[in-house]
């Protein structure tokens, strides 16, 4: 009885602690994450002006706005999603739906785990390589972005496969077997049953790429450079602009460095925010 | 109109092979038109895989194999000629779990007809009317068609599934287990919707329920795995009344009063 209650009592104190320790790691991420984007509010909230954000620099940019490189960022982001979204998934849905269950399919996903993995750098490296120079599109927004593109890849792949795989196997059944082909079962009950996901993981991939340095630094940027007129022509980008400002020799005023931080967390944050609260609100409508 | 002659099924040494293990052998039977055949058995004695074969859905799972003959209404429905997917036009399916679209009632309905081509408001309106009636849905349903089908209790959304599958006018309706998920009222208006199904539709219904098998079945088939390591066989197959107050077979009594499965 003594010893059974003994066990019992150190039993709960180990909960206690198991719990008290998560829950630190948990609320020291949240302290983490407010007080980065805290300090880059208070840091960079002062600088922000209607002049700063639809006017070129002046003065090797320690003056003026960064119209130009918010722009430039969209530009890339935006054709990142046109070669990557499509494509990533048709591949997702061919795994899901239509894949064997074999050598060949594994190897598939082996690649997309590793293209995951591969360094953001070596992507830039790779695009260089091929677009840049083989392709012959010099430094120019649609190299930038087919480098993001492949960068995003396998992210959008990811996401499209888990969402497909989520949907019951129930349904995929019920529609079969009401003389529905595979392709009208997927395109009809699956891919709507999974579109939060698809669409949520193909943004979060599409604000990761949005924010990435290396794979467009030797593929698309230019250190100053106006609005670009075509897809060829080479571009200011966010991310590249708070690389440079942040390690050129001529220092501009640490303002509008923060300014430009803020504006592409902002940014960010807010279609992250933004997907996660249409999935949820999709969440709502389809379950099972 | 489907007529009461059509929906008939003859099983000729029927076997079912899963990668390298055979799972069902030699069923011979026939499965009669305008009627209902129960399949009865113990868990894992192949119903579901036999069921399966009849609108050839095992045909989904890959590196499955049906040997033997299985003909519908005299056609061999194996043969390279025939399309699975106009065979399921006839032959509809209701499974165990209540498994409706994430859409409205009126497009769970209006599914099937539209995978097939109809398109015409007035024919949907009248195909999901008369379904729903058939399924003994539409009093409940009438005036909230556009609602989300996950909205219905579990046995409306049952029979929300037999409309759904009625409503491509199938000769045979193969109905897994349909009421093991649900209460005991629901599972009654499922029966009492079999019973007025079957003078139009042939019904092949999976149960677990000697009962129910008692009560709305014109013949019984009684399968049985003796051993894993043997394939199921069909033990005996026949008019209910004779196998549930005469079985031929010890097996079959045996099973019938309890004493395994
Ligand atoms: N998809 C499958 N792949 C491999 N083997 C399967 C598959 N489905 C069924 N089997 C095997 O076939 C045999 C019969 O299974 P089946 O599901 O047809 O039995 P059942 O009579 O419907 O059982 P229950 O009453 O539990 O539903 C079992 O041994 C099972 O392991
Ligand atoms: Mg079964």
């Amino acid at each position: 009885m003594n010893h059974a209650s003994a066990r019992v009592r150190r039993a709960r104190t180990v909960e206690m602690l198991a719990r008290a320790v998560t829950g630190a790691a948990a609320f020291g991420v949240l302290g983490v994450v407010a007080f980065i984007l805290g300090y880059i509010l208070y840091r960079g909230a002062g600088s922000i002006d209607w002049e700063f954000l639809t006017a070129p620099p002046r003065m090797f940019m320690t003056q003026g706005g960064i119209w130009p490189a918010i722009y430039g960022t969209l530009l890339l982001t935006f054709w990142t999603a046109v070669f990557a979204i499509p494509v990533g998934i048709m591949a997702g849905i061919y795994l899901a739906e239509y894949a064997p269950k074999g050598a060949f399919t594994r190897v598939i996903r082996l690649a997309i785990a590793n293209m995951a993995g591969v360094p953001s750098i070596v992507y830039g490296l790779f695009g260089l390589a091929l677009f840049v120079l083989t392709v012959g599109f010099g430094r120019s927004v649609i190299a930038g972005a087919l480098t993001l593109a492949c960068l995003t890849l396998p992210v959008i792949i990811t996401a499209t496969e888990e969402a497909l795989l989520q949907v019951p196997q129930d349904l995929r059944q019920a529609s079969l077997a009401l003389g529905a082909t595979r392709l009208r079962t997927v395109l009809r009950i699956v891919i709507p049953a999974a579109a939060p996901g698809i669409v949520t993981g193909s943004i979060l991939g599409l604000s990761r790429a949005a924010g990435e340095t290396a794979p467009i630094l030797v593929t698309a940027v230019a250190f100053y450079s106006p609005v670009p007129r075509t897809v060829f022509d080479e571009t200011m980008a966010l991310p590249y602009h708070l690389y440079i400002m942040a390690t050129q020799a001529v220092k501009p005023a640490p303002d509008v460095v923060w300014g430009t931080a803020l504006v592409l967390v902002a940014g960010v944050s807010i279609i992250n925010v933004v997907a996660a609260a249409w999935r949820t609100r999709q969440r709502r409508r389809i379950r099972w | 109109m489907v007529t009461a002659a059509s929906g008939s099924f003859e099983l000729d040494d029927v076997s079912v092979t899963y990668g390298n293990e055979t799972a069902v052998a030699g069923v011979t039977m026939s499965i009669e038109p305008a009627s209902v055949t129960a399949l009865i058995g113990p868990s894992g004695c192949g119903k579901s895989t036999l069921l399966r074969c009849l609108n050839r859905m095992n045909d989904e799972l890959g590196n499955v194999k049906v040997g033997g003959r299985i003909l519908f209404d005299g056609v061999d429905i194996y043969d390279r000629s025939v399309d699975p997917v106009e065979l399921r036009v006839r032959v509809g399916q209701v499974f165990q779990k209540p498994n409706p679209f994430p859409m409205s009632i009126f497009d769970n309905v209006a599914y099937g007809p539209r995978t097939h081509g109809v398109r015409r408001k007035a024919e949907l309106d009248a195909l999901v009317e008369e379904s729903l009636k058939r399924a003994a849905l539409w009093e409940e349903v009438k005036n909230s068609l556009k609602k989300h089908a996950f909205e219905l209790s579990g046995g409306q959304q049952q029979r929300l599934c037999i409309a759904r599958a009625l409503a491509t006018s199938p000769e045979v309706l193969l109905m897994d287990e349909p009421a093991s998920a649900l209460d005991p009222i629901s599972t009654q208006q499922i029966e009492d919707t079999i019973a007025e199904l079957k003078s139009s539709v042939t019904i092949v219904i999976v149960t677990h329920n000697m009962q129910q098998a008692a009560r709305i079945s014109d013949r019984t088939a009684f399968m049985l795995r003796e051993s894993m390591d043997f394939p199921a066989q069909l033990v005996e197959v026949g008019d209910t009344r004779v196998m549930f107050t005469n079985p031929a077979d010890k097996r079959t009594e045996a099973y019938i009063t309890g004493r395994f499965g």
